[in-house]
């Protein structure tokens, strides 16, 4: 029988309470006494020189209270970039100032150049439109390649459009080079990882308070890191010291990473609140989402493939081109290097790997980490080739990877680029899928479709990610300017209820009801007497929030060593309850025993001495129960997987139609099987989507086109079928005390290749051999014009 | 969106009174009205709701046999109430957008804007239906003038669309995949004096009548009758989600699907 609560149960989420009755309360939801509100004036042109900004027009209208430029910021910093990448020489990337608002010029369309602070948020807007800017319209660079050909320059002040040339391991280069021009048979795969909008179902926002009594600021904001907003901001933008800067994100409405960017508006309603002495709200318009929003993926690479006779893998070697966007947004230079490059040997022991990544500046919205972040690049890059390799060689696709996969008995694995994987099976993953997919069933299923004309065709990946990205002192080395470890304050209240104030930032993942599981386990208490509070700098103490499906692996195991420090000063507190020795308390479902004895005390009766101490240790020991942790990891984690589609082609329309997906997924050990399965389901949602409908696209003179949901496909309910998801193969992780993994992005990584390997064997399959590739989303055009020729 | 008046009126009268004010704007289910307006694209001195006039709502016969379907009927009751009558049509409305844009949208407003990729325009097309407004009846044929352009002069009101039923008759939609609306779709009718077919979505200007394929229809209606047919690319729609070549691909298959299902 499944457990009802604690580890391993699926209860369910207490707070899709609040979020299913319209009870949440996200930043829009917050107003303030006194509270005006903002509206930004964009540039309108994708690089423009700013001539004139004449605000006088939009001051003197009704209700205007301000009018911003960048004349209001002389002497703030610019918004910082929080990794320094190195190139290939060892120089550091280039990184241009990312101002506030724009100085001097435009440089993609949706730039914040001017802000209007007005009574409401209609005045605002009246005035926004009166704001004259005289833009004089220069060439802009759209495309990667022309841009480090000799395109406009981005940044005329840094010289070039080319951010960094990163080689990654410059000392593999040699060994790669000579294996692929010895190789047996070498394939090649040219294709573009396509440009992604966020689409978060809440839409930015933040609230700026200043208090002019205490010299204190607060600011309201849609993120998922707010310790991390508070040190940027703070730091290297407005120059306010931490303990006079508050940063809280209440609910918020998902963010698939772009949330955890410090944006230019947040350090803007800050300083703006102090300058007009009054809270200064901005909530972002959905099609001001599309075009600020940081963009995710929007890679170009080629990769070649060396194989022995027997389809065994000899080298990799890989070219890309990353899109940076007009800036460099916070984490934008670490996801196709650091997050990409280490991911390149996949499941697979390839002896030699080199990676090459060439980052550039274009006139388009920043770029930065999305739900996978580099790793669905590297999954993508990796698994097709391999399909195309299987089927140059005449092997089958799942004995090719079978053939390669890093065996169980091989861990801890060390790859050529850098990570070393703890634990693994990866053969039992794909057993599992080719049992749960009903492989041997798929040539029936084939010629089903074919009697309605349809082609049908089955596509096979594994993937592996790096969650819970660490340790803060090997990430500093490759110039992460921020620690990677997680914080845990675990309060325990007199009459024993418990209030975890953690680090992580819960935006959707169900922390809530996750992380009161495992302090309820540990303790032996219900679940409903742990309450979390994320979210807060004023209540939390130092964290790195939630990305990268870190929280649980890094967060929760914070946790675990916080409450490990109650239990341990509990049983001091029990054992002078009991007059008995500390080593010999038990903790048992709530309840402290003394071993071999029949004596027991309860988990609320030494709550109570803690903090009403009148029989109790004064002279050894203090007071309370409360305690603090930090957790630093020694590794990644490193969930897998393997993953099936079945799609059916319409060869009349080239519309994709996916009848089933499988995933056969290892997490490690896992604490709330209900909400993994849903996070399973809502990344391979995304990933579907990337795979067949959505693609951000621009126009030469660096115009969004799919700047609305008229033009950007998301997914529907009716684009994705039922999935079947399996969990069961669980290799814990190593290295921390729950032997969780993560689960948050493995969806999004794993499907994009099944999607595409799948259509790409449909029209095989249907006679069409000169297909071999479709450039996602493979969307009916692109299907239907790939099976002309 | 700007400050603007509004006006419900009772009577098909009071709205074309209401109407002469200068820069006032006739407002249907609001689909593509009230987007503008939110954007700040458009700015009327008024907007003119027609939903409130009874006689323009509902769905009934005329005399002559005619489907009758008042300008102001949304979506989701022509679906329900021509079911009957005339299913094509029925199936068509009830695959608009989704439950609240045919719960809002109406078939008089639809018509009006005459965007090129809304279904009700090859509908009407293709039945030879009639638009009958507050001072005269339009045919089919000389109602669509081109993208987002009709016949209707300033004020003019739809007070109703009547459609002749046809013999046999199905629309075959693509949908675009992100806006969903129709990236090509074809209405088929078998009439009397001949088929008919009217393709949306697919050309530059707008709605049109494919007219090789209705001869060769009338000739023999099967979907083999126009296997042997193409359509030409030029003046074909060029965008993010289909090139020329792929739509005038898609008139023909579409042609056939709905050939197949009518």
């Amino acid at each position: 029988m499944p457990k009802d609560q604690g580890i391993g149960a699926s209860t369910k989420r207490r707070e899709d309470v609040r979020f299913l009755t319209g009870k949440g309360r996200y930043t829009d939801d917050i107003n303030l006494r006194g509270q005006t509100h903002c509206v930004f004036v964009r540039s309108q042109v994708a690089h423009g020189r700013i001539n004139a900004i004449d605000t006088s027009a939009a001051e003197a209208m009704p209700g205007v209270i301000k009018v911003f430029t960048s004349a209001d910021f002389a002497g703030k910093g610019g918004v910082p970039c929080g990794w320094q990448i190195h190139d290939k020489q060892g120089n550091p990337m280039l990184e241009p100032k990312h101002p506030i608002l724009a100085e001097g010029k435009a440089r993609y369309v949706g730039d914040a150049i001017a802000a209007v602070i007005a009574e409401t948020l209609e005045q605002a807007r009246d005035a926004a439109e009166a704001v004259v800017i005289d833009i004089e319209e220069l060439p802009a660079v759209v495309d990667m390649k022309a841009a480090v050909a000799g395109g406009a320059l981005v940044h005329d002040e840094v010289g070039s459009n080319l951010c960094y040339d990163w080689g990654f391991i410059e000392d593999n280069k040699g060994a790669v080079d000579a294996a692929i021009k010895s190789a047996h048979h070498v394939t090649t795969l040219e294709l573009v990882n396509n440009r992604l909008i966020p689409n978060a179902m809440e839409p930015r926002a933040a609230i700026g308070d200043y208090n002019s009594a205490s010299d204190d600021y607060t600011l309201y904001t849609t993120s998922q890191n707010p310790h991390v907003i508070r040190l940027l901001m703070g730091a290297f933008v407005l120059g306010i010291p931490e303990h006079k800067l508050r940063v809280i994100a209440p609910d918020v409405g998902g963010g698939f990473g772009s949330k955890i960017f410090h944006y230019v508006e947040e350090a803007f309603v800050t300083h703006a609140a102090k300058v007009v002495g009054r809270p200064v709200k901005w909530t972002a318009q959905r099609s001001e989402s599309f075009m600020t929003d940081a963009h995710g993926r929007d890679h170009v690479t080629k990769i070649e493939l060396a194989l022995d006779k027997d389809g065994h893998f000899l080298a990799i070697r890989t070219e890309t081109y990353a899109n940076m966007g007009a800036y460099l947004s916070t984490f934008a230079s670490s996801v196709p290097t650091y997050l990409h490059g280490t991911l390149m040997a996949g499941n697979y022991k390839t002896p030699h790997i080199y990676v090459n990544v060439k980052a550039v500046f274009t006139n388009t919205v920043p770029v930065d980490a999305y739900r996978g972040a580099g790793r669905p690049e590297a999954t993508f890059q990796l698994e097709r080739v391999i399909d195309k390799a299987a089927r140059e060689m005449g092997i089958d696709p799942i004995e090719i990877r079978r053939r390669n996969f890093v065996q169980p008995n091989e861990f801890p694995y060390q790859t050529p680029v850098a990570v070393a994987y703890d634990t693994g099976n990866y053969q039992a993953t794909m057993d599992k899928l080719v049992q749960i997919a009903d492989i041997a069933g798929f040539e029936g299923r084939r010629a089903e479709s074919a009697k309605k004309g349809l082609l049908r065709g089955l596509g096979v990946n594994c993937y592996i990610e790096a969650c819970g990205i660490a340790p803060s002192n090997l990430v500093g080395q490759l110039g992460a300017r921020a620690g990677l470890y997680e914080s845990a304050t675990v309060r325990v209240n007199a009459t024993g209820g418990i209030v975890v104030m953690t680090g992580s930032h819960s935006h959707g993942q169900g922390h809530e009801t996750t992380f009161p599981q495992v302090v309820a386990e540990m303790i032996g208490i219900p679940e409903a007497q742990v309450e979390i509070v994320h979210g807060d700098t004023a209540n939390v103490p130092m964290g790195m929030g939630t990305y990268g499906s870190r929280s649980l692996a890094v967060g929760g195991s914070a946790i675990v060593r916080a409450t490990n420090k109650i239990i341990a000063k509990a049983k001091k507190i029990a054992a002078h309850l009991m007059e008995a020795s500390e080593g010999d308390i038990e903790l048992k479902d709530g309840k402290f025993s003394v071993a071999g004895t029949d004596k027991s005390v309860d988990w609320g009766s030494v709550c109570l001495a803690a903090y009403v101490p009148h029989n109790y240790p004064l002279a050894e020991l203090e007071p309370g129960l409360e305690e603090t942790a930090f957790y630093d990891p020694s590794n990644f984690t490193y969930p897998a997987g393997a993953y099936a589609c079945e799609v059916e082609v319409d060869p009349g329309t080239g519309k994709v139609t996916i009848c089933s997906f499988a995933a056969a997924d290892d997490f490690g050990n896992v604490i709330n099987p209900m909400i993994v399965e849903g996070q399973v389901h809502g990344g391979l949602a995304q990933g579907i989507g990337q795979a067949m409908l959505e693609a951000a696209a621009y126009d030469a003179n660096g115009q969004l086109l799919s700047g609305s949901y008229m033009d950007y496909a998301m997914p529907r309910a009716d684009d994705v079928p039922f999935y079947m998801v399996d969990h069961s193969c669980q290799t814990p992780c190593t290295h921390n005390p729950l032997g969780v993994k993560g689960c948050g992005e493995a969806g999004a990584i794993g499907s994009p290749p099944a999607v595409v390997n799948a259509v790409i064997d449909a029209l095989q399959r249907g006679g069409h051999k000169h297909v071999t590739h479709i450039d996602m989303p493979v969307s009916p055009v692109r299907v239907w014009s790939a099976m002309q020729g | 969106m700007y400050a603007f008046d509004f006006e419900k009126p009772k009577t098909v009268a009071e709205a074309v009174s209401a109407l002469a004010r200068e820069d006032a704007m006739a407002l249907g289910g609001g689909q593509t009205l009230i987007p503008s307006l939110k954007q700040r694209l458009a700015a009327p001195s008024a907007l003119v709701s027609l939903t409130g006039i009874a006689e323009m709502r509902g769905v009934c016969t005329g005399d002559d046999g005619a489907l009758c379907i008042g300008g102001a009927t949304p979506h989701a009751v022509v679906a329900a109430e021509a079911a009957g009558k005339y299913p094509a049509l029925a199936a068509l409305a009830g695959n608009i957008g989704d439950p609240a844009v045919r719960n809002r949208g109406t078939i008089g407003g639809s018509l009006a804007n005459n965007d090129p990729a809304a279904d009700y325009p090859a509908a009407v097309l293709a039945s030879g239906a009639t638009i009958v407004t507050n001072t005269r009846r339009i045919a089919a044929d000389d109602f669509f003038e081109g993208l987002f352009t009709t016949a209707l002069e300033p004020g003019e009101i739809i007070v109703e669309v009547r459609f002749p039923i046809p013999a046999r008759a199905a629309y075959a939609k693509f949908q675009q995949p992100a806006s969903r609306f129709a990236l090509t779709g074809v209405f088929v009718a078998k009439t009397a004096g001949g088929v008919r077919v009217a393709v949306t979505g697919a050309s530059e200007n707008g709605v049109f009548r494919w007219s090789e394929a209705e001869k060769a229809l009338s000739a023999s209606f099967s979907a083999d009758a126009i296997a042997g047919l193409s359509v030409p690319a030029d003046g074909m729609v060029g965008d993010l989600h289909g090139t020329p070549a792929y739509r005038a691909n898609l008139v023909k298959v579409m042609t056939q699907r709905a050939v197949s299902a009518a």
